[in-house]
């Protein structure tokens, strides 16, 4: 519990999507219009599963004991319902800003789809990420003891990873879920929706951290690894990438400064 | 003003900032339409909000009523190509205001996450030299809001927050009306004399008082020739900046500083309830100046719109950059310091009106040794927002953070609400094309989300962070 530990984690939960902010988004204020707008659609579907956990919690009289662990599961499991289906909503917001944006001027080059995608998801999992862990943060600055009463004390390094595997996670289910929906490939959507609640409910047996840790970020690796396919990589141009043969990009880089 | 339907997606205005329109929530300098003689006759856009309207307090006034927002009237039609320009600059403006209003919201909860003076209630002054200081606003700002909220029942404590607000509303209300009325008779040395008084009050004894506060809290021994030459210089540049001439992110960060510290004055001096039914009333206030033909800033607006006045610098957070082809353009006077936005005709103009040159846009010198556009002109608009909006955004964010949980995803959620208003409001602007109010929008959905967050989402997110749940 000291800065050590705060900013060790603050690091690792949102060093990534910081990066992924200063080198993609920052520059074009466009994208950075549409990640607020994709943040505040997630803060939305959050407002509507607390509504409904709350409404659920009213009618069963607050009555402490097992009940109020299933509601708690049943509140989850509503949620991510409800997030995945703003993100619908968000796709279907954007489909239509972008048809408008061609009717009035053609020439000009619209921000993609695939890049919306992208921004709409790194949004959604920026403030999933901050709402789910900004509190963590801000008690890990002040006096305590992690564990005392037996559990883990590596409850701030697990909640960082988590994190962290959520936020990237956010990302590429944008990616794929957007994709799906162009092509009208309703299965994407619906692995989306069923990693989404795999995950979640993986979190459930939480004092397990290798278990749930691990298979979370086995989840990522496969969904990145989808998402890059979708969204129209090759092994062939990962490999010009990495050998910086990839004269497009070298072009472009160049050209942008 | 015609009504034009843009286009049939909203969003599409991210895209395309319609330049005909006559009103600007926002004011965009159309810099280039200044050069162009023949369409605007060499009268660049007036921005006539940023009249003090609020209060008459001598603490009070500067901010506070800097407006919600400008207004309209476009003397002259920017051609078509200007059109093709705001594609490209739509988007931008709505970052440049973004930014300010970000860090404005940073500086007021930071400080009120940490230093404890702006959250302790009048009854708990600290002892200590700051105590005289920290009891004059008190007891000003008292007088606005007399009814207690230390009383027992609910029902008399939302009676007497109502009645505050009324009080206050009216103050306002009546301040605004006064100072459309000296507008209308031209006592614009009144004006101006009351701009000054304000901004050196701020300048000065409030920002004494925040580093009396800071240096206290981080327990850092400071002397009093020292305090005195930081302040000092602080005050005295500050004041230079903002009325007269001064490198513009200077200015800009000047008025960001002085609207944080005003809204921390308002976080600590106004009652808890108070506050928010003020917050609510000073939205719908605002909606009824603007849109209501008799309402007292649409007539402002209208008479700066006939006088084709500029508006007082000190009242306006302008974000403008402006290159031209050719030094010749500029004012000598200026060079290196400030480039000024007025063909010379202009520049007599205003002389005679003020007696001083006053300049509501500051814009950036050109580089130096800047290349190539020589051939071209190349320009860019501004964009302004009242102080007033920057101040009630960061006091609705400060409550956020100041009410007692600690916690930080309601501050955050009023913060995305309000920056979204604030996206909405620009988008309402370009489909309906009139002067629209900037606090109705972001307030409301702040607020909404404040007490929503606040009562079902904190619940719920810290039932899940303990169980480590994730959604």
């Amino acid at each position: 519990m000291t800065a050590a530990v705060f900013f060790g984690c603050a690091f690792i939960a949102f060093g990534p999507a910081l990066a992924l902010y200063i080198f993609t988004i920052a520059t074009e204020p466009l994208r950075v219009i549409f990640l607020i707008i994709g943040a505040f659609f997630w803060l939305v579907s959050l407002l509507f599963s607390s509504l409904f956990w709350f409404m659920a919690r009213t009618i069963t009289d607050n009555k402490d004991g097992p009940i109020q662990k299933y509601l708690l599961i049943l509140g989850v499991l509503v949620s991510v319902l409800i997030q995945e289906m703003f993100r619908f909503v968000y796709y279907k917001l954007l489909k239509k800003a972008s048809e408008g944006l061609k009717t009035i001027n053609p020439d000009e080059t619209a921000p993609s789809m695939r890049l919306l995608a992208y921004v709409s998801g790194l949004g959604f999992g920026i403030m999933s990420g901050v709402f789910a862990f900004v509190n963590t943060l801000s008690d890990s600055l002040g006096p305590g003891t992690v564990g005392i009463h037996g559990d883990s004390p590596q409850f701030f390094l697990n909640s960082a990873f988590m994190t962290l595997v959520i936020i990237l996670l956010h990302v590429f289910w944008g990616i794929i879920f957007f994709d799906g929906c162009e092509k009208k490939k309703w299965s994407s959507l619906l692995v989306v929706l069923l990693t989404h609640l795999l995950v979640s409910a993986l979190t459930f047996i939480s004092p397990h951290y290798g278990i749930n840790l691990v298979s979370t970020y086995l989840i990522m690796v496969l969904m990145g690894i989808w998402a890059f396919f979708v969204a129209g990589g090759s092994c062939r141009s990962l490999k010009l990438c990495l050998l910086c043969q990839d004269k497009d990009f070298l072009l472009f880089n160049q050209r942008s400064r | 003003m015609a009504l034009q339907r843009l286009d049939r997606s909203p969003l599409g205005w991210f895209f395309r900032l319609e330049s005909n329109t006559q009103t600007a929530l926002f004011q965009f300098q159309n810099t280039r339409a200044r050069h162009r003689r023949a369409h605007h006759g060499g009268v660049p856009w007036p921005s006539p909000s940023g009249f003090p309207q609020r209060s008459q307090d001598s603490e009070e006034d500067l901010d506070e009523d800097a407006d919600r927002y400008m207004c309209s009237g476009v003397p002259g039609q920017p051609s078509g190509l200007e059109e093709e320009l705001t594609l490209k600059y739509g988007a931008k403006h709505v970052i440049m205001l973004f930014v300010p209003v970000t860090l404005c919201m940073v500086v007021v909860v930071a400080t009120i996450k940490s230093v404890r003076f702006y959250t302790e209630k009048n009854g708990q002054l600290p002892y200590g030299a700051g105590r005289e200081q920290s009891l004059q606003p008190a007891i000003s700002l008292s007088i606005y809001t007399p009814f207690t909220e230390d009383t027992p029942s609910v029902g008399q404590r939302l009676l007497n927050s109502v009645l505050n607000t009324l009080i206050m509303i009216s103050v306002i209300v009546a301040m605004t009306i006064f100072l459309v009325v000296l507008y209308k008779y031209r006592c614009y040395k009144f004006i101006h004399g009351w701009l000054i008084m304000s901004s050196l009050m701020l300048l000065f004894l409030f920002t004494y008082i925040y580093l009396g506060e800071v240096l206290k809290t981080y327990n850092v021994a400071m002397d009093y020739p020292t305090l005195f030459l930081t302040v000092w210089n602080f005050g005295a540049v500050g004041m230079v900046c903002i009325h007269w001439k001064g490198p513009l992110v200077l200015q800009q960060a000047y008025l960001i500083m002085i609207s944080a510290l005003m809204a921390l004055v308002f976080i600590k001096y106004l009652p808890e309830w108070s506050a928010w039914v003020i917050l609510g009333a000073i939205s719908v206030y605002d909606l009824v100046a603007v849109l209501c033909p008799k309402g007292p800033l649409r007539m402002l607006v209208e008479t700066a719109q006939e006088r084709n006045e500029p508006i007082f610098p000190a009242l306006i957070y302008s974000s403008a950059m402006v290159w031209t082809v050719g030094m010749a353009k500029l004012d000598p006077s200026s060079q290196g310091a400030l480039q000024l936005p007025y063909d010379p005709e202009m520049e007599e103009d205003s002389y005679d009106s003020f007696g001083e040159p006053s300049y509501p846009e500051v814009f950036e010198p050109p580089l130096p040794g800047y290349p190539g556009d020589e051939l071209e002109e190349e320009e860019e608009r501004g964009v302004k927002l009242g102080l007033g909006d920057f101040i009630f955004y960061s006091v609705l964010v400060g409550k956020a953070a100041a009410t007692g949980s600690g916690d930080w995803n309601t501050t955050l959620a009023c913060f995305v609400a309000i920056l979204i208003g604030l996206c909405l409001t620009l988008l309402l602007l370009a489909v309906f094309k009139k002067a629209l109010p900037a606090l109705p929008i972001s307030i409301t959905f702040g607020l909404i989300f404040y007490f929503s967050t606040d009562n079902l989402v904190r619940p719920f997110m810290d039932t899940l962070a303990s169980h480590q749940l994730y959604i």
